[in-house]
C-alpha cells in the first residue's frame, strides 16, 4: 500500500443556482490581467449545452484524455515521441475561437462623439489587436439556452442519445437545464502532466493539487491538448500555460478557496481523501463503465487502524489524517456513495465530484391536481433528462451507478418530506431506504451535510504544515525586505 | 579592418553575447524562456509556416554543422558524384522550403491582426534577419555551385581558426558579398539568440521521452515523519 493524501471537493449540482459568483471570484483574483482575459479556471456552464471551450467533451475532436493501447494507457493525442514530433505545431491544440475572442466596447465614443442626429454608439473592439470585431461568442455564450438547437441539441452527450430520446428532451413542458460549476479536477492520473513535454506540470505529493511551474513552462501547449476537461490554458502574451491552483496560497493560510468561499448556494465540500498510489495504473485502465465505481474503490477508510498505520508510515501528518476523518468529500463519496466524477471514461481520475442533479419530476399535474407519481421509481426511469445522458456524464455510461445515486436522493426526499409534511405512510418511506439500501440515520446525516452545515463543516482544509516542510530549512532571513513568496515578476513577456 | 571587425572580432562578441545573456537570462529570469507560439490565437497559416520551417532550417543546420565538426568525413561524402548531387540537391531544396516557409510566417504576422499583437519590435528583427539569412544561403547555393565543397576549404577552416583564437579572416575576406552578408548574420543572429524569443531552441525537450508519464514533488522528505 502506498497511501496518498488528495485535497478533493465534491460539488452538489442540485443546490447550484447557477449565479457565476464562484466564476467572479476567481477571476477577479486570478485571471484579471492581459493575456488571462478569455481564461475561466472556475466557469459555470448549463447542461444540456456546448459549455466551454464550445463541445469540450467531445474528445473525438479535442482529443484530450487517455485512451487504451493494447495493456498500455497512452494519451489520446499520441505517443511521446508522435507529441515531440509535433511540437511545432499542437494539431490538437483548441484556438481562441473555439473560447472566444475577449472583446470590450469603445466607451469613449458615447461621449466624444460629434453632436449628430443620430445616438453614438460604442462599438465592440478585440482586447487583443483593439479592432472592431462582430462578438459572436463570451464566456457563458449559452447560459440558460437549454432546449436550443443550436446549443442544448450540439452538446455531445445528447448527439449520443436516440432521435426518439432527443425529441423527449426538447419537447417543451419537459425541457430541463441543470448548471455544471468546473474547475480543474487535480487528477490522481493527469493528462496535463503526462503531456508536458518540459516536465513543468506536477502534482503535489502532499495534498495532490496539481500545478504548472511557470519557470519551467516552455509554451508547447501539449496540457491544453492533453487535459480533456480543458481546464490549462494558454496565455497568449506570456507565452505560459496556467490553470486552477486551488487557491493553494489561501488553503495555506487555512482559507477556503475562492470559489469555494464566495458560493452563495453552498454547493461546494472540500476535503482530504486517502487512496491508494499503488492501485493507480490498474484503476485507470478499466472498463469505462466501472471505471466510478474503482475510483470509488481506491479510496481508503481514514478510520480503518490499518489505513491510519500505513498513512503514518507513508509520512501523512496525523493533522491530516485528523482532516482525513472529518473529510465531507468522503462522506459524500465513500460512505454514502451519491457524488459521482464528471466523465471518468477520459480516465485521468478526477478528484472532483459531483452529486447528480435529481432532476426527475416527483410530482405530476392531473386536472389541475398535484400529486405525487405513483411509484417513485417508476418516475425514476422516466426521468426527464435520459439517465443515459446523465450515465455518460458522470459514469462512462454506466446507468446502474447513476440509478444507484438517484434511488438514495430519492429515498433522502420522501424520509424528509414525511418528517416535515407528514403526508406519506410509514411503508412507503422504509420502501424507498430499503430500495436505496441507505438507514434512516444515514439520510439525516445526508440531509444535514447537505442544507445544514457551517463553513467548517463544508470545507476541511487540512493544515498543509508548509511552514514545517519548506521553511524549517530555510534561513528566516532569506526573504528579508521582499514580497510575498520571495519573488515577484508580472506575468508579461519582457524580451 | 573592416574585415577584420567582421570575420575576427564580431563572431567572439556574437559568441560571448549569447553565452553570457543566455546563462544570465537562464538564471534570473527562467520565466521568460519560452517557444512565445501564437497557434493559440492563428493555428492554419502556422501550420504551413512553422512545420516546414523548422524541419527544413534543422536540416540545413545540421549540414553546416557537420561540415564544419568532420570536414574530412563530409567531404569524403560528398567524394562519389552521386552523393554529392543528391546532397546539393537536397540542400537547395530545403533551402527553398525555408525561406518560402518564412516568408509564410512574416506575412501571418504582418496579415493577421491577432498575430501581429503579439509581435515585439525584436521579433520583427528576427524574423527580417531570418528571412535574409535563408534568402542569401539559396542564392548562394544556386549562384555558387557545389558549396557542400567549396565549404571544407573556406568557412570551415575560417570557423576552426575561430576556435583556436588565431582568426584567419582572410578565408572570408575574399568571399563575394553575399557570402560575406550570410557569415556576418549568423553572426548576428548568435547575438540575437539571448535577447530574443530564440531562446527556445535550447529548450529542446528530450528528456521528455525518456521520463515517466506523472511527476510528484514533496516539499517534504518521504518516510520522515
Amino acid at each position: 500500500m502506498n497511501i496518498r493524501a488528495q485535497v478533493s471537493s465534491v460539488f452538489h449540482l442540485d443546490k447550484c443556482i447557477g449565479c457565476h459568483t464562484c466564476s467572479i471570484a476567481c477571476k477577479n483574483i486570478w485571471t484579471d490581467r492581459k493575456g488571462s482575459e478569455y481564461m475561466w479556471w472556475n466557469n459555470v456552464e448549463t447542461k444540456p449545452g456546448t459549455g466551454y471551450p464550445t463541445k469540450w467533451e467531445d474528445q473525438q475532436q479535442y482529443k484530450g484524455g487517455w485512451e487504451k493501447k493494447g495493456s498500455d494507457l497512452q494519451l489520446k493525442m499520441g505517443s511521446k515521441a508522435a507529441s515531440l514530433g509535433r511540437i511545432f505545431h499542437n494539431p490538437d491544440l483548441p484556438t481562441m475561437d473555439d473560447y472566444y475572442e475577449p472583446f470590450t466596447f469603445k466607451y469613449q465614443d458615447l461621449t466624444n462623439a460629434p453632436a449628430g442626429n443620430d445616438q453614438p454608439t460604442a462599438r465592440p473592439v478585440s482586447m487583443i489587436s483593439g479592432k472592431p470585431m462582430k462578438i459572436e461568442a463570451g464566456p457563458n455564450w449559452d447560459d440558460d439556452l437549454s432546449g436550443s438547437n443550436i446549443y442544448a441539441a450540439n452538446d455531445p452527450g445528447v448527439v449520443q442519445l436516440s432521435e426518439e430520446e432527443q425529441q423527449q428532451m426538447f419537447a417543451i413542458e419537459k425541457m430541463v437545464m441543470f448548471y455544471l460549476p468546473r474547475i480543474c479536477n487535480h487528477c490522481l492520473n493527469p493528462a496535463c502532466v503526462a503531456a508536458c513535454p518540459s516536465g513543468a506540470i506536477y502534482k503535489r505529493g502532499e495534498d495532490g493539487i496539481v500545478l504548472i511551474n511557470q519557470d519551467k513552462c516552455r509554451g508547447w501547449r501539449m496540457c491544453v491538448s492533453a487535459c480533456p476537461y480543458k481546464k490549462t490554458y494558454y496565455g497568449w502574451t506570456s507565452g505560459k500555460s496556467e490553470k486552477c491552483i486551488l487557491c493553494y496560497p489561501r488553503q495555506e493560510a487555512g482559507e477556503a478557496p475562492g470559489c469555494f468561499h464566495s458560493c452563495v448556494g453552498r454547493i461546494r465540500y472540500l476535503g482530504v481523501l486517502l487512496y491508494d498510489a499503488d492501485r493507480l495504473a490498474a484503476t485507470a485502465k478499466l472498463e469505462d463503465a466501472e471505471l466510478a465505481a474503482a475510483q470509488r474503490e481506491m479510496i481508503l477508510d481514514p478510520f480503518d487502524p490499518q489505513v491510519i498505520e500505513e498513512a503514518k508510515k507513508a509520512g501523512i501528518a496525523t493533522e491530516v489524517l485528523d482532516a482525513a476523518q472529518k473529510s465531507p468529500t468522503y462522506k459524500f463519496v465513500k460512505e454514502w456513495g451519491i457524488a459521482l466524477p464528471l466523465h471518468p471514461e477520459f480516465r485521468t481520475l478526477p478528484m472532483l465530484f459531483y452529486v447528480p442533479p435529481l432532476l426527475p419530476v416527483l410530482s405530476k399535474e392531473t386536472q389541475g391536481i398535484h400529486q405525487l407519481a405513483d411509484g417513485f421509481f417508476s418516475s425514476l426511469e422516466q426521468a426527464r433528462l435520459p439517465l443515459k445522458y446523465l450515465a455518460g456524464m458522470f459514469a462512462g455510461g454506466n446507468e446502474e451507478a447513476v440509478k444507484e445515486v438517484y434511488r438514495k436522493l430519492i429515498a433522502v426526499r420522501i424520509q424528509r418530506r414525511k418528517i416535515t409534511v407528514n403526508d406519506l405512510a410509514d411503508e412507503e418511506v422504509a420502501k424507498a431506504r430499503e430500495i436505496a439500501g441507505i438507514s434512516a440515520e444515514t439520510i439525516e446525516a445526508i440531509f444535514r451535510m447537505t442544507s445544514l452545515t457551517s463553513i467548517k463543516q463544508r470545507i476541511v482544509i487540512p493544515p498543509m504544515l508548509r511552514e514545517q516542510a519548506v521553511e524549517a530549512g530555510m534561513d528566516p532571513e532569506a526573504y528579508k525586505q521582499e514580497m510575498g513568496f520571495g519573488k515577484r515578476q508580472p506575468p508579461k513577456r519582457r524580451w | 579592418m573592416i574585415d577584420m571587425i567582421l570575420f575576427g572580432v564580431f563572431p567572439y562578441v556574437a559568441v560571448a553575447l549569447a553565452v553570457a545573456v543566455g546563462i544570465y537570462r537562464y538564471c534570473f529570469d527562467r520565466y521568460s524562456y519560452s517557444s512565445q507560439s501564437s497557434q493559440f490565437l492563428e493555428s492554419r497559416a502556422l501550420f504551413w509556416g512553422s512545420v516546414p520551417w523548422h524541419y527544413a532550417i534543422l536540416l540545413v543546420l545540421l549540414a553546416h554543422l557537420l561540415a564544419f565538426l568532420f570536414p574530412s568525413a563530409w567531404g569524403a561524402l560528398l567524394g562519389a558524384p552521386g552523393r554529392l548531387y543528391l546532397l546539393e540537391v537536397t540542400g537547395m531544396a530545403l533551402g527553398v522550403v525555408s525561406t518560402i516557409s518564412m516568408l509564410v510566417l512574416i506575412l501571418r504576422r504582418v496579415g493577421n491582426a491577432r498575430v501581429s499583437a503579439v509581435t515585439t519590435t525584436v521579433d520583427w528583427i528576427l524574423l527580417v534577419a531570418l528571412l535574409i539569412q535563408v534568402a542569401t544561403g539559396v542564392f548562394i547555393a544556386i549562384t555558387m555551385r557545389w558549396g557542400g565543397f567549396w565549404y571544407l576549404h573556406t568557412v570551415s577552416p575560417w570557423l576552426w581558426s575561430l576556435v583556436s583564437f588565431s582568426p584567419k579572416i582572410q578565408y572570408l575576406a575574399s568571399m563575394p558579398l553575399v557570402v560575406k552578408l550570410h557569415a556576418v548574420n549568423a553572426f548576428f543572429l548568435v547575438a540575437l539568440f539571448p535577447f530574443s524569443r530564440l531562446v527556445h531552441v535550447v529548450s529542446i525537450p528530450l528528456a521528455y521521452i525518456s521520463r515517466p508519464y506523472q511527476l510528484v514533488v514533496w516539499y517534504r522528505q518521504r518516510n520522515q515523519v
